[in-house]
């Protein structure tokens, strides 16, 4: 019976990404990018600047995905991006969605005044902000992605990032964008439909999208998955959307949300950490996760 | 058509005539009438372009090679502490091939604060592989904007159009608009074979080791290395649709000078009037107005320049540490040659002091005193 | 889906570079396989056809195959996650063999 049974497929089965790939093992960046490009397909216009996904596409001249990527300046994904638009629309081209794909530094960070400009302008591009919580691609240093209590080689462990992590969800809120979200690599399924719904949404949509480094982080690759999920589990990156900048939904309601300490203990970057300080990021966390509850209206 | 307008409003209507599709600035003191005039262009409809007004100069060039890259003919305009901030995007648009047409204002740089004119601004940009002219009148301004487009859009190489601070920018003067029609013949839709486009998808700037940079940088100079002959070209062209030509240098009255002035911007039509001055007191003076920094034309400056006893520069910038930067690329262009004359080096004008008639007189006093050249930098006008 | 036979290019001269830096070729040419040091085997007997360990490559180097899921040991890196996520436990990482 098991013979004539079809593969069952929650997702788009074509791919827009190829083998070959410079991405370490157990990347979920490169999940990440391989879920976006299920959910827009192959009408779609990268901007990435630089960060890990400059160097995995491969170097010169080789790329390994089958839309086209303009590889522009650290700060300027958004404003490669608006370009890129204005340039399609300008000349004939409205169909091609343009995407910036930054990573974390490039986006809460250097990146953030060109972002803010766009967001503030309504510009018609997707935004999608991977984030593995440090400059990864030039060795593991602290962004303000990077979240408390973290080992990076610029927060090492006797100061280890004692600031808590941008609330950039906020700062986008702030803008009055139209669409927001956040989506895990374990939960590809939520990611390519809020990505095929922004996909038809005119304006400025910003995708904070949950990207464990094995690398960075000091964890096993095969548990990249794994602790993206506890984290979405444990309220660490809840999953939510928010319209025009006011009205948040939750995506997914936790029941049984879990403790942090499992998640931490699975992450060679917060090995350090005492009893005390994980009581005190596990309080932070709870209270996080009230003010949430309490925007969405539960 | 005539019209009296500013220097400003002279490259508003060269890349109205150019029919930009995308422009994207950044306002900056004396730049800020370029865009408020595109920007109403933009919204009666004379000109059909995409205007972003993006929140600083660096995302402003970011989004003009995005625009391009896409396939669309951009513009944009700046000045000093702008053009600085765009510094790392004009490597960008160079190296990625990217011809971008951008106005720049001459402004000094800061601190202190200074709205007046001088050429340190586009001069510290010199080696980030953009084309430079450097332009003495408002007609000039709007037609090297158009033959800028196409020049550059032959050879993939990005060019920024210079004009003095408030001598040129704010000064009114009688410009002739050429005939949309004419200008559409003259200079087609840009085009290009490789674009951003799904249709037909490519990974454009990618990562490229030592085995690969080398040979495309060289690709990018040998392309510029075209630029002179195509410039005069474009102007041979161009003469034949409107009437005036200007290629890489305009010398006034070098055939049989015995001291030639080398100037650029205005200063560069000032000299003529100190040249007529000087003419009327008996001494055979000539000016060589370069236009064309980037690429430099060496052949037509060797050619003017030999036939000299005498050449004096006039430098309204200066390379601290070393001296002012038309004069050491003019003294180096003639050096090793037999038959060369002497090369004298003058800074004059910086942050927006006057250039006269006079000034131009204490560099002919110095000069026609003086044997050799002294390399010290010989300053006109400061108060020692 | 990118070429799999994807050759690398050789330029000979700066003649045959594009004038914009610009890739002509696909990154397939790259057998990312010499990187692992474990191996998956999937054990088709328990095998749940769940789509999981498809869903969850990062390369992605599981294809489907007649409603299979195959390995492309060409380029897969032994990263482990399909092992780890797998539902029936049917996927061991074994040590490479060289």
């Amino acid at each position: 019976m098991k013979k004539d049974k079809k593969m069952t497929l929650t997702l788009p089965v074509e791919e827009l990404m190829s083998c070959g790939h410079l991405a370490c093992q157990g990347c979920g960046a490169t999940l990440a990018m391989r879920d976006m490009l299920k959910a827009l397909g192959q009408k779609t216009a990268l901007c990435i600047p630089a960060c890990c996904w400059a160097v995995i596409d491969g170097a010169y001249p080789y790329s390994s995905l089958d839309v086209p990527i303009y590889h522009c300046a650290f700060e300027t994904a958004a404003s490669t991006a608006t370009g890129v638009k204005a340039g399609l629309e300008m000349t004939g081209d409205t169909e091609t969605t343009v995407v910036a794909w930054a990573g974390d530094g490039g986006t809460f960070d250097i990146g953030l005044q060109a972002l803010s400009g766009a967001a503030e302008r309504n510009e018609d591009i997707i935004y999608v902000c991977y984030d593995n919580e440090a400059y990864m691609n030039t060795g593991i240093q602290r962004s303000s992605a990077t979240p408390y209590g973290a080992w990076t080689t610029t927060t090492p462990v006797k100061h280890f990032k004692n600031r808590p992590k941008k609330d950039i969800s906020a700062i986008m809120a702030a803008h009055g964008i139209p669409y927001i979200a956040t989506a895990s690599i374990a939960y590809p399924e939520d990611f390519v439909k809020k990505m095929k719904k922004a996909k038809d949404i005119s304006g400025t949509r910003f995708f904070h999208v949950f990207a464990p480094c094995p690398t960075g982080w000091k964890s096993r690759p095969d548990d990249s998955v794994k602790l993206a999920r506890m984290a979405v589990q444990n309220a660490v990156f809840p999953l939510f959307e928010i319209e025009d900048g006011t009205k948040l939904t939750l995506n997914m309601k936790l029941k049984d949300k879990k403790p942090i300490k499992d998640y931490l203990r699975l992450q060679g970057r917060f090995r350090h950490l005492t009893e005390d300080q994980i009581a005190a990021m596990q309080a932070e966390v709870d209270a996080r996760w009230l003010r949430l509850l309490e925007r969405a209206g539960d | 058509m005539k019209k009296v307008m500013m220097g400003n409003h002279a490259l508003s209507y060269g890349a109205m005539l150019s029919r930009a599709r995308v422009i994207s600035a950044y306002p900056i003191t004396p730049q800020t009438q370029v865009v408020e005039l595109l920007s109403e262009m933009c919204a009666d409809g004379s000109l059909d372009a995409r205007f972003i007004k993006v929140e600083s100069e660096h995302s402003a060039m970011a989004s003009c090679i995005g625009a391009s890259v896409a396939g669309a003919r951009t513009f944009t305009a700046t000045s000093a502490q702008g053009l600085a901030l765009m510094h790392e995007m004009l490597h960008w648009a160079s190296g990625g091939r990217h011809p971008v047409v951008m106005g720049n204002i001459n402004r000094s740089m800061a601190p202190g604060w200074s709205i007046w004119t001088d050429q340190n601004d586009s001069l510290s940009e010199r080696d980030t592989g953009w084309m430079q002219y450097y332009c003495s009148s408002n007609q000039e301004v709007l037609d090297t904007v158009i033959q800028a487009f196409k020049v550059s859009e032959a050879l993939m190489i990005p060019a920024m159009v210079i004009l003095d601070a408030f001598s040129l920018s704010h000064t009114y003067e009688v410009v002739e608009l050429p005939d949309q029609a004419e200008v559409d013949k003259f200079l087609p839709p840009f085009d290009p074979e490789i674009r951003l486009t799904p249709k037909d998808p490519h990974a454009f700037g990618g990562l490229t080791s030592p085995e690969h940079y080398f040979e495309l940088r060289y690709k990018l100079e040998m392309d510029m290395q075209k630029a002179p002959a195509l410039i005069e070209e474009t102007g041979r062209e161009y003469e034949k649709l409107f009437g005036r030509r200007l290629g890489l240098v305009d010398p006034y009255l070098c055939d049989d000078a015995g001291l030639i002035l080398v100037t650029s911007g205005t200063a560069g039509s000032t000299a003529r009037v100190a040249v007529d001055a000087l003419r009327q007191a008996g001494v055979k003076a000539g000016n060589l107005r370069i236009k064309v920094l980037r690429p430099f034309p060496f052949e037509v400056v060797r050619a003017i320049l030999r036939k000299a006893a005498k050449v004096a520069v006039v430098d309204r910038n200066i390379s601290y540490g070393a001296h002012g930067i038309f004069y050491q690329e003019v003294k180096s262009a003639l050096y090793g040659r037999p038959g060369m004359p002497p090369v004298f080096g003058f800074i004059a004008g910086l942050g927006g002091r006057d250039i006269t008639v006079d000034t131009f007189k204490e560099v002919v006093d110095h000069t026609l005193g003086h044997e050799a050249a002294d390399e010290a930098i010989v300053w006109i006008g400061v108060k020692k | 889906m990118k070429d799999k036979k994807a050759k690398k290019i050789v330029f000979r001269s700066a003649d045959d570079m594009p004038t914009m830096v610009i890739s002509i070729g696909s990154q397939t040419h790259n057998k990312t396989g010499a990187w692992r040091n474990i191996r998956p085997e999937i054990d088709l007997g328990r095998c749940l056809k769940c789509g999981i360990c498809w869903k969850f490559c990062p390369e992605p180097s599981i294809e489907i195959v007649d409603e299979w899921p195959v390995v492309d040991y060409d380029y897969c890196k032994g990263c482990g996650i399909c092992a780890e996520e797998c539902p029936a436990k049917c996927i061991v990482m074994v040590e490479e063999k060289r």
